[in-house]
């Protein structure tokens, strides 16, 4: 896509983001991150709610629901935090039910579809090994409170990897079945990893500040957790493409608009319903 | 007007609304009261980020609070350091044990690591004392436990999870 029809389709929204002017981010880069960490974790925890009364087995039901609920809190935790970094007053409730497709934040990989349960465990595994590393970082930021955050959700994501990290490999050398569905998992989810450590102008203003890390730099500590298991799961991740989700800058995939018209249709439609 | 030792003693009587035979104070999610003329803050560490309790508990606190005479209530929530499981009080643990739930081992110097799949030191049968259980889900029926059966009495049971 050339620069001139990025800016073209990206007109339309004023919450768009130009990578290529981050002066003109209508949210501060500190804002920004803050609320990719918080989207990320709140659309994943939606998405895993999804199995609620699905799940294969009573134990994994309990344990999807249980990681949606956690999910759910950091994400809780977060957009407080990012209310408080705006300063706009807005709070948590406000922050998830009335802002747009094109306001939230998150990473395209967490809000593509479940698929079946070994797709859900496999982003499970990606993506909790990608938040391990985030928060093992995060403990140093130089805002407090993320680092208060991080410490705590540290410890719910290590369950959260260890969970996901053996379904991975009982599926993944499993059964001629369940070896193919997570290979053909692997290489839908796979290309969308790329975004996660795809740095822009947030995170070098972020990271120059202290206030987080650059996400690039978590990419070798990322492959180091995943590739082992991923190996003992005799499974290969596909060659890199030239294929790039951009879901933390606000262009998402068909998938989050359905996902947030689910979520968000009570406060739309009675805004301001309380109970 | 109530003094801290006052609240505290109040407080010692809150149950957790998950498991009602330890209160919020020896679960260690009460960390400090302070008493004014006007009234008393409570600070509370949540357990889980995802705990569906952590709203009710505050709840319960204010009112068991308000009702004494305290005033104006206020709780405020400290996420650091995080809370664990360390701090579950040595009476908690007995209670917990009598209820059926494994208490948690130590916390601190959990290993942990993905692979290879080192179980994580399995707990002994709060029913039967018997050192062989096994693992039967890493999640149990609240955020904070895990399940597992005894192998030699064949009971399953809940592990209250280290953190």
């Amino acid at each position: 896509m050339t620069q001139a029809n990025q800016v073209k389709t990206e007109g339309a929204s004023r919450f768009a983001l130009s990578r290529a002017v981050p002066d003109a981010h209508p949210y501060s880069a500190h804002l920004e991150y803050v609320l990719r960490l918080a989207d990320s974790a709140l659309i994943l925890g939606q998405r895993l709610s999804e199995w609620c009364g699905h799940a294969p087995v009573l134990e994994e039901e309990l344990a999807l629901a249980n990681i949606a609920l956690d999910l759910i809190g950091q994400s809780r935790l977060l957009l407080t935090h990012a209310g408080g970094v705006e300063g706009a007053r807005r709070d948590e409730d406000q922050l998830a039910f009335l802002r747009a497709e094109r306001e939230y934040r998150n990473v395209t990989l967490v809000e593509l579809p479940n698929g079946d349960f070994g797709q859900t465990v496999l982003r499970n595994f990606l993506f909790a090994a990608f938040q391990r590393s985030l928060w093992e970082a995060l403990l140093a930021s130089r805002d407090a409170e993320l680092a208060a955050i991080a410490e705590k959700s540290l410890k719910e994501t290590r369950y959260h990897l260890r969970h996901s990290a053996e379904w991975v490999v009982r599926l993944g050398d499993g059964s001629a079945e369940s070896h193919a569905r997570m290979q053909s998992a692997l290489d839908y989810l796979w290309p969308y990893t790329t975004e996660l450590f795809t740095e822009d102008a947030v995170d070098q203003q972020v990271a120059a500040a202290a206030l987080g890390i650059a996400w690039s730099s978590l990419e070798p500590a990322w492959r180091a957790c995943v590739l082992p298991v991923l190996t003992q799961a005799k499974l290969a991740p596909p060659g890199r493409s030239a294929f790039a989700s951009h879901g933390k800058l606000g262009r998402h995939s068909e998938h989050l608009g359905h996902l947030l018209a689910e979520m968000q249709h009570l406060q739309r439609a009675f805004p301001g319903a309380r109970w | 007007m109530l003094t801290e030792a006052q609240a505290w003693e109040l407080l010692q009587q809150v149950p957790d609304p998950e498991l009602p035979a330890v209160s919020v104070c020896e679960l260690g999610i009460v960390r400090e009261v302070r008493a004014a003329p006007d009234g008393v803050t409570v600070i509370v560490t949540p357990t889980y980020s995802g705990c569906p309790a952590t709203d009710m508990i505050q709840n319960a606190i204010r009112e068991a609070l308000r009702d004494a005479g305290a005033g104006r209530v206020s709780v405020e929530t400290r996420l650091s350091p995080a809370w664990t499981s360390d701090w579950i009080s040595a009476e908690a643990r007995a209670k917990l044990r009598a209820h059926g739930i494994a208490p948690p081992q130590a916390a601190a110097g959990e290993a942990w690591q993905p692979l290879p799949f080192v179980a994580p030191r399995a707990p002994s049968c709060p029913r039967c004392g018997a050192r062989e259980t096994t693992r039967v889900s890493e999640f149990g029926s609240t955020a904070c436990k895990a399940l597992y059966r005894c192998v030699r009495c064949c009971e399953p049971f809940e592990y209250f999870k280290p953190v």
